[in-house]
Parts: C-alpha cells; sequence; structure tokens
C-alpha cells in the first residue's frame, strides 16, 4: 500500500517533516505544500535530510506555494518534483491513502 | 474488507501535539469516541508531543481548563483496543511507560480478561501499521 | 474517485481553508467527487455569514457557499466546535436561547459521525489543518 504523506509546515518552524521522513515507508510520497514547501530548497539546514530521504521516498512540492512565497521552482533539491493542485489531486487519486501530517 | 453490508476500513487517528496549549488534543478525543459508534478497525497513534496526552497526574487547577485526561481511561469500553506509543518519542522526552497512564480493555473473546490497550512500537514498527491505514485523522 | 475533506483551521487565519478549497475546485474539474467537507475545531468559523473581509481579497465563506450551490458539495460544520465557538444556525440558537444566528448558506450543522461516514464512503479522506 503506497501512502501519500503531505506535509504543510516548514521543518524550521515544526518537526513534521522530520516525524513524517521517520514514518514513511519505503516506495511512499511525500508532497510538501503551505509553509511546508520550504522543505524543498537547496542549500538550507534541512536539504540533506529529503536528498536522503529521497532513495526510498518520491518528493513533491506544491508549486503555487513556491511562487507565493517567491521562491523558485530551479532552487528546489534536485530530484523532488513540482506539481500544481491538478497534480496534488492526481497524487492523492493514485496512492491507497493520504495522511497529513501538521 | 467487507462484513455483510458493512464496509469495515482502517481507521488511524494521529496525536502529535501535547494538551492544553491547543484544543486538538480534546476534541480528537472526542471524535474518537463518537467513531467507536461506527465499527471500524480503530488505532490511536500517540507520538511525538502526543504522548504528554496520556501523562498520569494531570492537574488542571490552575490554568483553569478542563482536565479531560480520566476520559482517555474509557476508550476500552468504547473497544478502542489498539493504542500505540512510539517508543522514541517517550525516550526523546525522557519518559517511560511509568509516566502514562494504563489503558486497559476486557476480551470478550477471552472471558472478559483485562488487557493492555497500550502497544510501545518502535518508528519502524509504526511505519508499518501506519501504511496499513485506509483512512488517517491528524488534527 | 470521492473524496472526503477535513478542514480543522478557519478562514485566514491559516492556510488550510484556502488549500482544501483549491483542492476540491481541482478535483471537481477533474471529474472527481467531493462526497463531504466537514469542518471541525476552528474550522467551524468557515460557515460564518457575518464575515466583511476587504473587497480586493477573497470571500473565504463565500467561496465555500458557492462551491456547495454550484456542484452540490456538502458542507457540515460540526455541531460540538460550532457550539463552542459561537456558530449557531436558527435551529441551534432557538435551542439555545441566543438571540441571533449565524450559519451561512450551504452550511449546515451536523454531528461528527458525519465525519466518519465520509471516512467510510470516501475512497480518499484529505486533511486541512495547522
Amino acid at each position: 500500500m503506497a501512502m501519500l504523506h503531505t506535509v504543510n509546515k516548514s521543518p524550521f518552524e515544526r518537526n513534521a517533516l522530520e516525524s513524517c521522513i521517520s514514518l514513511a515507508k519505503a516506495g511512499s510520497s511525500i508532497l510538501l505544500t503551505e509553509d511546508g514547501v520550504v522543505g524543498a530548497m537547496q542549500g538550507t539546514a534541512h536539504s540533506k535530510k529529503i536528498e536522503d530521504a529521497m532513495a526510498n521516498i518520491s518528493f513533491y512540492v506544491l508549486g503555487p506555494d513556491l511562487k507565493a512565497r517567491g521562491l523558485s521552482e530551479s532552487n528546489v533539491v534536485n530530484g523532488v518534483k513540482v506539481v500544481d493542485y491538478s497534480g496534488f489531486v492526481d497524487l492523492a487519486a493514485d496512492h491507497d491513502s493520504v495522511q497529513s501530517w501538521l | 474488507m467487507e462484513d455483510g453490508d458493512q464496509v469495515i476500513k482502517k481507521f488511524m487517528y494521529m496525536n502529535r501535539k501535547a494538551p492544553y496549549g491547543t484544543i486538538y488534543a480534546l476534541e480528537s478525543l472526542e471524535v474518537v469516541l463518537i467513531a467507536a459508534a461506527f465499527d471500524q478497525d480503530v488505532s490511536l497513534v500517540f507520538a511525538d508531543d502526543g504522548v504528554y496526552q496520556l501523562m498520569k497526574g494531570q492537574n488542571t487547577d490552575d490554568i483553569g481548563m478542563k482536565n479531560f485526561s480520566p476520559t482517555y481511561s474509557a476508550l476500552g469500553d468504547y473497544d478502542i483496543k489498539k493504542i500505540y506509543i512510539e517508543k522514541e518519542s517517550l525516550e526523546e522526552r525522557g519518559l517511560t511507560l511509568e509516566d502514562l497512564q494504563e489503558l486497559k480493555y476486557e476480551d470478550e473473546d477471552d472471558d472478559w480478561a483485562e488487557k493492555d490497550s497500550i502497544h510501545l512500537v518502535s518508528r519502524a514498527e509504526l511505519a508499518d501499521v501506519i501504511d496499513q491505514q485506509d483512512v488517517v485523522f491528524s488534527f | 474517485m470521492k473524496f472526503g475533506i477535513l478542514v480543522n483551521e478557519g478562514p485566514y487565519t491559516h492556510q488550510a481553508s484556502d488549500s482544501a478549497y483549491k483542492f476540491a475546485k481541482a478535483a471537481i474539474d477533474k471529474g472527481h467527487e467531493v462526497f463531504r467537507v466537514f469542518f471541525y475545531h476552528d474550522g467551524v468559523n468557515n460557515g460564518t455569514s457575518l464575515a466583511v473581509p476587504p473587497q480586493d481579497d477573497r470571500h473565504i465563506p463565500n467561496q465555500w457557499s458557492e462551491l456547495a450551490k454550484e456542484h452540490n458539495v456538502d458542507l457540515v460544520l460540526c455541531v460540538a466546535a460550532a457550539q463552542r465557538r459561537g456558530m449557531l444556525d436558527e435551529d441551534e440558537a432557538q435551542r439555545n436561547g441566543k438571540s441571533a444566528n449565524n450559519v451561512a448558506e450551504g452550511f449546515r450543522i451536523s454531528g461528527l459521525g458525519q465525519l466518519i461516514e465520509a471516512g467510510i464512503q470516501a475512497d480518499r479522506m484529505m486533511v486541512f489543518g495547522d
């Protein structure tokens, strides 16, 4: 069963992303939304956590939330895929269940 | 999985926040109690600061809020017997199961023997439990 | 696909309601069904008929009302959470001896059972919160 995990808080603010990564099974996906998109950026104190986790987990980030915060898609960690709300819906439909890490 | 007409899904209630600072602990417990009437396959998880929700000896006199922690002991009566506590969350907070309420249920399949509802699980074990769920509610 | 949506936060303070709304719209645009949107905790405040946000910004309660009207989406405010926070429809106001009611068009007040039912009936349950 592949689960879609969503994280909507910045790793600098909450431990949601850290907890999510430690509990997400290999083969699942993590989508970063709202303030959580901060976690997708290259060159931060948290980038390595994502880079390491990408060995087993697919990462996505919500484009509209990046854009809103003046964050460029080209500065996202290599391999994190940018999706829009339509893509978010597809991700939810394509996984067996969804869990939100608040 | 279907049981005659009724669909039975695996419902998980995820608790990761300490009580009283926000209402999530109380209101999520209210959902769990109502949910009992729907005969689904229910699991409760306490991880991260959520473990504090089960601390023994809560006394809210001086903050002027209602102490709702006694309600957790009723979970067994509502047939909620899969309560997972993440081991690493306890350890990181310098806590052990001794600091938490003992939650029990009566096993109708075993002559109503009183058993522990609480399962202390590692992150790896909890990841497996989570992955099995159909519906996960976070608060 | 049938989606259930849980909104845990009120309008404006958190992005939760906006994210939920955008998700719901995208799902409907793709031909999916949004079975129910259940509002819990401060989320019940999305159902207020008294919001007067600035004209040049989105009107969150109205957006939800319009979604309900155009696409027949069931918007439910949890009765216990609503009572705590002073969100009362006509019946609730009368029953509790209050002088006014404030639930917007398209929202209805009901019990937590509606949330569980949404979890059972929907193919996917989405949670938007803090």
